[in-house]
């Protein structure tokens, strides 16, 4: 099973996902240049977290453009499983790949430390060997994490289930002060409406060794590999 | 263009140095050149005041790479590798403009690093500020916390501790020293060296604008009431374009093509090039013409004295140009010929052609003035080295005592801060900021690093010679509480004035203290940083030796925390504890003193506790560990069961009598050389052999468990807290202050 990581210029978080998929997980995975149109003939496709092109202008804004984001765009339409962290996320926002926007947090300032989040739904290629309900407990670290959703749209993310991750007490309960950034309904993670395009801000990859303090992440990257090798999930290859 | 006294002025030269510039010359220089000399013979590029001081500071040893003298030092770590670390002070810039002061200081420092062919994988820093009361100085920490921030989160390289100090001396005048460390081959370490006649000089990274002309030069003066003028004099920030040039000189250094780089930090251009020149034992001439530029209109002195960000010099082998252009473009850099190595060791600028500057190189690195400066020991000293109990009244009971330490801003947690900063990315941190000496994994080897920055300036004012040990002795000791063998050190000097001879003196004394503990403690200083004229309207800042240490943990998986980690385990003082309080938070918290001698310290003690820690640490011992420094044993308890949800039980002997101060010294005297450590029932007879061989005093003092943190002294109950209560005092001090910020600011 092959993981592609995009490096996008200002990525920082690159390095983390691939040491996550190749050395902790042991599948093969390889770092993938912006301005490459191919995706290496890549199961998954990771976007990572940093901050692409400085963040400048607007989280993500500049990213989409890069030449590898219209094969990305093909193998998510293809139904090809895509994993956006963070920055990633952001990136899949811009991109039209998911819904919703970012804001800045509501607190002004850059948040980095473990948090609880819930998941929500388990048909997802990484949730799926998630327990309905199950509290992760991951770190965050972004100073845009605030997730907004018009009304309508935000409507439509919960009849559809597509709300994935929240964050929530280590308990599992959504209350307020579980909220690290004032995401609206305390959504941390969502999915496509094909389900096979997952966008969090929490870093998964940061959480999949216990030395480092959490392996609750690593179950994200097992349920991806565990439904591709089930053929769940159709690649775009 | 005249040059007259108030030129000199503007210059920061004196009529005596100008006489010399005149002299070697053989000539007026032109203004170009007297710019030139005017940055290079700074305070800040020359190391003129301390150099004959640093020279005295132990720097070799089996596993030292790098000494001083080049971007950064170097110690071997095994496997290969090199551990590349420094550190560097932006402390006037962070006072007129924190946010990018501070943000430019970690650039700066990064720079450094990656500069050295190492993959900087770690930032610390050492922060200090006056009162918290103060709405300036808020307005000033809030901004350099978010200036290191907003540059180390960006590019992507964890912060993963560091220490705060607060005091009134530093209101007019914060510090702000930034530590970073890579990893690179032991065997590829790259060196900023410029020589082969012929070969092109390349100049890549941002473009070359008009802000922070004079930095250097402004960091070698006082502050006065002009302050705001001096703004222009700040750089701005770009860590987007530094992790640009990060990875791209990386991959450049994966080639051979190179011959040397160096970034052009403190005084640009012209620091970059005479010094690569001079190791190089060659000269260098470019023409500022090619030099990419931000506006129109700038002189050769503008762009020589600019101190614009996130750009570098390098020196290419002649016919691999294309090879190296290629890589640049490949992030979206453009690298620009400017000129060429030369065999006349002259550092030679033309713009368009025309020669602006033409001085022999070691005009202006190894023949700058040296001054060997007046020193006087200050008036305070026999005043302040006075502590009278008698003069104090009756101490507060100790309950009370240990709420205001705990809410003390030195002490309280400084989660405010580090929460803020990114210190998770790259996966490799294992000891995160607020639970002892930041730990990181060297990927690929068994092998961990760890890394811990202090200072007691209170300690180095009351006596500079033994304050500096005791800094030294510090550092070292939290690297082996997290079971770190101490293996290199770098230092930064934050001082006043060193032309006022009582400046100089601690200065001196203080250099001489820190040498001798880093030979007595095995630990080579490697390279490092002087901050001088730390002054604003004539009062300096304590004296502030900042020691940076770096220490080897051969097996990442018995790295220590401070934490405690399990109910019933048995808690142990290692150490001896003497009835001390001069210099301690307590006096300072308490009674608003700096009073008393410091802690006495015995060097050789010292190196038996800390081998002590590693070897308990490999032999997995010992579950925990924390230095017992500020506040005492009763705060270094409490800060060991914070955190945690773990109580802990203690009975600790009295120490002998000192008028009512008895209970206060025991609880929270400052005795150097003790660390509180927990232990398993089972192992505390391994523990008590081990200290023993080492000749290391081993009390069992308590357990940990319960919801309480109770304290008694010879069976006397002196503190009983919620250990929620103590935390919250404890947490939400820091962050108290900023909520009130609101309202103010």
């Amino acid at each position: 099973m092959k993981f592609a990581v995009v490096v996008f210029p200002g990525s920082n978080c690159d390095h983390d996902a691939y040491h996550a998929a190749k050395h902790v997980l042991g599948q093969d995975a390889e770092l993938v240049w912006h301005k490459d149109a191919d995706l290496r003939g890549a199961d998954v496709v990771i976007l990572p977290g940093g901050f692409a092109h400085g963040d400048y202008l607007r989280t993500g804004a500049i990213a989409r453009f890069s030449p590898v984001m219209a094969e990305v765009q093909k193998f998510a339409a293809a139904g090809g499983p895509v994993l956006g962290i963070c920055n990633g996320f952001q990136i899949l926002l811009e991109a039209g790949l998911l819904p919703g926007a970012m804001l800045r947090n509501n607190v002004l300032q850059f948040r980095c430390e473990h948090v609880s989040v819930r998941v929500e739904q388990t048909d997802t290629p990484f949730t799926a060997a998630c327990a309905p309900g199950q509290v992760l407990r991951i770190p965050i670290a972004h100073g845009e994490g605030n997730f907004y959703a018009e009304p309508d749209v935000l409507e439509r993310l919960e009849q559809n289930r597509q709300v994935i991750f929240r964050y929530a007490t280590a308990a599992g309960e959504v209350t307020a002060a579980a909220n690290p950034n004032g995401s609206i309904n305390n959504i941390a993670g969502i999915c496509s409406e094909h389900r096979n395009v997952v966008g969090l801000m929490p870093h998964p990859e940061r959480a999949c060794e216990l030395a480092v303090g959490s392996a609750d992440g690593l179950v994200l990257f097992e349920s991806v590999v565990n439904a591709l090798s089930q053929g769940a999930f159709v690649t775009a290859r | 263009m005249i040059i007259d006294d108030s030129a000199l002025e503007r210059h920061n030269l004196t009529p005596d140095e100008y006489q010399r510039i005149v002299e070697m010359l053989g000539r007026e220089p032109t203004i170009t050149e007297l710019g030139i000399f005017s940055v290079m013979w700074s305070e800040h590029c020359s190391y003129k005041s301390s150099r004959v001081h640093l020279k005295t500071l132990p720097t070799t040893g089996k596993r030292v790479l790098q000494g001083p003298g080049e971007n950064a030092g170097a110690v071997d770590i095994g496997d290969g590798l090199a551990a590349v670390f420094k550190i560097e002070s932006h402390n006037h810039p962070s006072f007129i403009e924190p946010y990018q002061g501070a943000a430019t200081g970690v650039g700066g420092i990064i720079r450094d690093i990656f500069t050295m062919g190492a993959r900087p994988i770690a930032l610390l820093n050492s922060l200090r500020f006056g009162s918290l009361d103060d709405p300036l100085v808020r307005r000033t920490m809030s901004g350099v916390v978010a200036g290191i921030a907003g540059y180390g989160n960006s590019i992507g390289i964890p912060t993963v501790g560091g220490e705060i100090g607060f005091d009134e001396s530093y209101s007019g005048n914060p510090l702000v020293n930034v530590f970073c460390l890579g990893i690179s081959k032991a065997d590829e370490i790259i060196k900023g060296t410029a020589s082969g006649a012929g070969n092109p000089v390349y100049y890549v990274g941002a473009k070359t604008g008009r802000d922070g002309i004079h930095g250097a030069t402004m960091a070698s003066a006082e502050f006065d009431d002009k302050l705001e003028e001096k703004r222009p004099a700040v750089q701005v920030g770009d860590p987007f374009m530094e992790k640009l040039l990060l990875e791209a000189c990386l991959e450049v250094m994966k080639t051979d093509a190179l011959v040397g780089i160096q970034d052009m930090g403190a005084a640009g251009l012209t620091c970059s090039t005479c010094e690569m020149g001079s190791r190089g034992g060659a000269g260098v001439e470019i023409d500022v013409a090619h030099v990419p530029q931000r506006e129109t209109g700038m002189t050769p002195y503008e762009i020589m004295l600019s101190e614009s960000q996130e750009r570098m010099l390098l020196v290419v082998k002649k016919g691999r140009e294309s090879e190296v252009e290629r890589i640049f473009e490949k992030w979206d850099l453009h690298a620009v010929h400017i000129g060429n190595v030369t065999t006349d060791g002259r550092m030679r600028v033309k713009h368009r052609g025309e020669v602006v500057a033409d001085i022999p190189n070691p005009f202006l690195t190894d023949e700058a003035p040296v001054y060997r400066r007046p020193m006087q020991e200050p008036e305070y000293l026999k005043h302040a080295q006075q502590l009278s109990f008698a003069e104090l009244g009756k101490p507060a009971a100790p309950r009370d005592v240990f709420r205001r330490l705990l809410a003390s801003p030195g002490i309280a947690s400084k989660r405010w801060v580090y929460r803020q900063y990114d210190h998770m990315v790259r996966t490799n941190t294992l000891v995160v900021p607020g639970m002892g000496a930041g730990v990181v994994r060297v990927k690929g080897t068994t092998r961990a690093l760890a890394m811990s920055t202090d200072c007691n300036s209170r300690f180095v004012y009351l006596d500079p010679y033994h304050g500096a040990q005791l800094a030294v002795a510090e550092a070292a000791r939290n690297v082996a509480c997290a079971g770190a063998l101490p293996i290199g050190a770098t230092n930064c000097l934050n001082f006043g004035n060193p032309q006022k001879p009582d400046v100089m003196w601690q200065f001196a004394r203080a250099v001489e203290g820190m040498g001798a503990a880093c030979r007595a403690l095995d630990v080579p200083i490697t390279g490092g940083n002087v901050s001088l004229y730390n002054e604003t309207d004539g009062r300096a800042v304590l004296p502030t030796p900042v020691i940076g240490v770096v220490g080897l943990i051969e097996h990442a998986d018995r790295a220590l925390r401070r934490a405690f980690r399990a109910d019933g385990d048995v808690i142990v003082l290692l150490g001896e504890s003497a009835p001390e309080l001069g210099g301690s938070e307590y006096l300072h918290v308490m009674h608003g003193l700096i009073r008393g001698v410091p802690p006495a310290l015995n060097l050789g003690r010292e190196k038996s506790l800390q081998q002590l820690l590693v070897d308990a640490a490999e032999a997995r011992v010992i579950e925990s560990a924390h230095d017992c420094a500020e506040g005492g044993i009763a705060v270094t308890v409490a800060e060991s069961c914070f955190d945690t949800a773990l109580g802990a039980t203690l009975d600790v002997p009295a120490l002998s009598p000192l008028d009512d101060f008895s209970d206060i010294a025991t609880l929270f005297g400052e005795s150097a050389s003790r660390v509180v450590v927990s232990v398993r029932p089972g192992n505390v007879d391994r523990l008590a052999s081990l200290a023993r061989a080492a000749g290391v005093s081993a009390l069992q003092i308590g357990f940990v468990g319960g919801s309480r943190i109770s304290i008694r002294i010879a069976g006397r109950s002196v503190i009983d807290e919620l250990l929620a209560d103590a935390e919250q005092v404890w947490s939400n001090a820091i962050g108290s202050y900023f909520e009130k910020q609101r309202v103010i600011a």
